[in-house]
């Protein structure tokens, strides 16, 4: 298969060279504006019918198809939550959950459509898997593997540019491993990897020894390099646009009780709130996620102990 | 229809409300709503629908969901009937060494999808249908809703899908009971005139007594009514319908009598005397 510029020609690839796979859409076609002229009856648009999507994207895998469904993450993973849990989630059908505008990339729309909780929602639901692509390019790296992937997932779209280079070794429950520092090391997923890419290098520059890992499928989730990072690092630091609750704080400190391994952690995550609806770069600066403020905190709970 | 065809499906029915009413104890089950489908599904069960026991993985077959799912009763005693499943297998109903609980779940041979939250298998159904459209087959999917039901607001959602998707392949039938868990709908959340509804969602709509076999076939004998629609079959229909003693009463839905109630009620189903039930009504929801 040929080197893909956008997630729209991969995903008009892979339906052309496999039968299974369906693209359905609750009306939101960002992502695969032109596919409807290209994979024909392949296309199915529901309208703004979040619910009836997962159930006839269930109906669908009952009869053998792979169903890659498309919505806003907040409305995907919240009104048709149930049908997710109880018509996917279940049977374990693979149906894949392609939220979009997840975390901070809903911008200026407002609480309403901030899926800040999806991570957490998703993993909860036994046989579904959560894949957080930090980039374009990584989301391209990995998305011909996630959706040959017999297990259902949710994943976060993420069409932001890349900062630097990923690995083009995709495996799910593998973190990609920039760097490994004796000092910090930054845990991170989906948009925020950029930020955090950035901060390591202001880390760095100020003597501090720092370990960088974009963790990608967060269910799996690569637990020998969550207890290796925090045997090897003075400090972890959970970087997410997720609340603080049921994402990847939650997931390090799940697997640190289960295997007894105690570590300092330093949560960067939405502490019970929702953000300031405002463009990305000027809600980073706000919300203080910037590769500024993150390598500051950093900083500053280093220099506590 | 023929008078023997139609005492065959009788006796079919008559046998399979004698499973229903012996699960009605040691725990019990949703007798009431279990009750007033077995006539609809052992008319489907008996020829309309292109599955039986030797073909209920192909891919051509016919499809029926049991979206209300609560009244699954109804649909393991057929099964027994038709040779789906052992009827020795129905003993273990309630046990932890089976899969027959108080909804569907597919662990039962015949079973298409596991219901239970209302509202939920007229989606998978305008999937499956979706589905069988893309591969040029010719099968159907019949998806059986209750009328309490109807107040669910994806069952809407999936209406207005199927008709603009053109789901002629796509089949509802509403086991108009007129009774929903506790209460009776029209007391409740009033769904008259149902018909109405489902013609404004685009569907075409038919309306038949859900315990008449004759008039069952007519109905569905030629479906799609209108190329291109999808149809809805409103089946008036009796909750308990069988068994006078506990029939159309709001306060018999699910029900766990004593093994002595179960004889009277299945001494009751053959036109004996009215059973004398003591056990306390057991609201479940």
């Amino acid at each position: 298969m040929q080197i893909h510029s956008s997630y729209e020609h991969l995903l008009r690839d892979l339906v052309h060279a496999d039968e299974r796979f369906i693209v359905m859409t609750a009306e939101n076609r960002a992502a695969i504006r032109n596919l409807p002229g290209q994979i024909g009856e392949r296309f199915i648009d529901v309208g703004i019918c979040e619910q009836t999507m997962i159930g006839a994207a269930a109906g669908l895998a009952l009869r053998g198809r792979v169903p890659v469904t498309h919505a806003l993450a907040t409305f995907l993973t919240l009104r048709a939550f149930e049908f997710i849990r109880t018509d996917v989630g279940i049977p374990g059908l693979p149906v894949k959950l392609v939220g979009s505008f997840s975390g901070f990339l809903s911008e200026a729309n407002g609480p309403t459509h901030q899926a800040i909780e999806d991570v957490d929602l998703m993993r909860g639901i036994p046989n579904i898997n959560v894949w957080c692509p930090a980039d374009e390019q990584d989301m391209l790296l990995g998305l011909e593997t996630i959706l040959r992937d017999p297990a259902p997932y949710y994943i976060r779209y993420n069409n932001t540019q890349p900062v630097i280079g990923h690995s083009p070794e995709f495996i799910p429950g593998r973190a990609e491993v920039f760097s490994e520092g004796s000092d910090v090391t930054l845990l991170t997923y989906g948009t925020l990897f950029g930020e955090c890419c950035k901060a390591a290098e202001l880390l760095r520059q100020e003597g501090v020894s720092v370990g960088l890992v974009n963790l990608r499928t967060l269910k799996p989730v690569d637990t020998e390099l969550l207890l290796k990072a925090a045997r090897e690092s003075r400090l972890l630091v959970a970087v997410e646009d997720h609340f603080k609750v049921g994402g990847l704080y939650s997931i390090l400190a799940e697997t640190l009780t289960e295997h007894g391994v105690q570590a300092r952690v330093l949560s960067l995550a939405l502490d019970g709130r929702w953000f300031k609806p405002a463009l990305l770069p000027d809600l980073l600066e706000y919300e203080g996620f910037t590769a500024r403020s993150i390598a500051r905190k950093v900083i500053q709970r280093l220099s506590e102990q | 229809m023929t008078t023997d065809e139609e005492q065959r499906l009788k006796d079919l029915a008559h046998r399979t409300r004698r499973h229903v009413v012996r699960m009605a104890t040691e725990g019990g089950c949703f007798i009431g709503a279990s009750l007033s489908c077995v006539d609809i599904l052992t008319y489907l069960y008996s020829g309309w629908l292109k599955v039986n026991k030797d073909n209920l993985k192909d891919s051509e077959r016919d499809y029926l969901l049991l979206s209300k799912g609560h009244d699954v009763p109804a649909l393991y005693g057929l099964f027994a009937e038709l040779g789906f499943i052992e009827s020795e297998r129905l003993k273990n109903h309630l046990k932890t060494g089976d899969h027959i609980y108080w909804h569907p779940n597919r662990n039962i041979p015949g079973i298409e999808f596991h219901s239970g939250s209302l509202g939920h298998l007229l989606s998978v159904g305008v999937g499956i249908a979706m589905d069988i459209r893309l591969r040029r087959g010719q099968g159907r999917v019949v998806v059986i809703l209750g009328d309490g039901e109807l107040n669910e607001g994806s069952v809407w959602e999936a209406a207005l899908v199927a008709s603009a998707k053109r789901l002629d392949n796509l089949i509802a039938i509403v086991d108009r009971n007129a009774f929903q868990a506790n209460v009776a709908t029209e007391d409740l959340i009033p769904l008259e005139p149902i018909e109405d509804k489902f013609r404004a969602f685009g569907w075409d709509v038919t309306r038949v007594d859900g315990h008449d076999f004759d008039a069952l076939e007519w109905a569905l004998y030629d479906i799609p009514i209108t190329s291109r629609k999808p149809t809805a079959v409103v089946a008036d229909t009796v909750r308990g319908k069988g068994l006078p003693s506990i029939s159309a009463r709001a306060d018999r839905w699910f029900c766990n009598f004593s093994p002595a109630e179960v004889q009277m009620l299945l001494d009751e189903l053959e036109g004996h005397r009215r059973a004398e039930l003591e056990s306390e009504t057991i609201v479940a929801r």
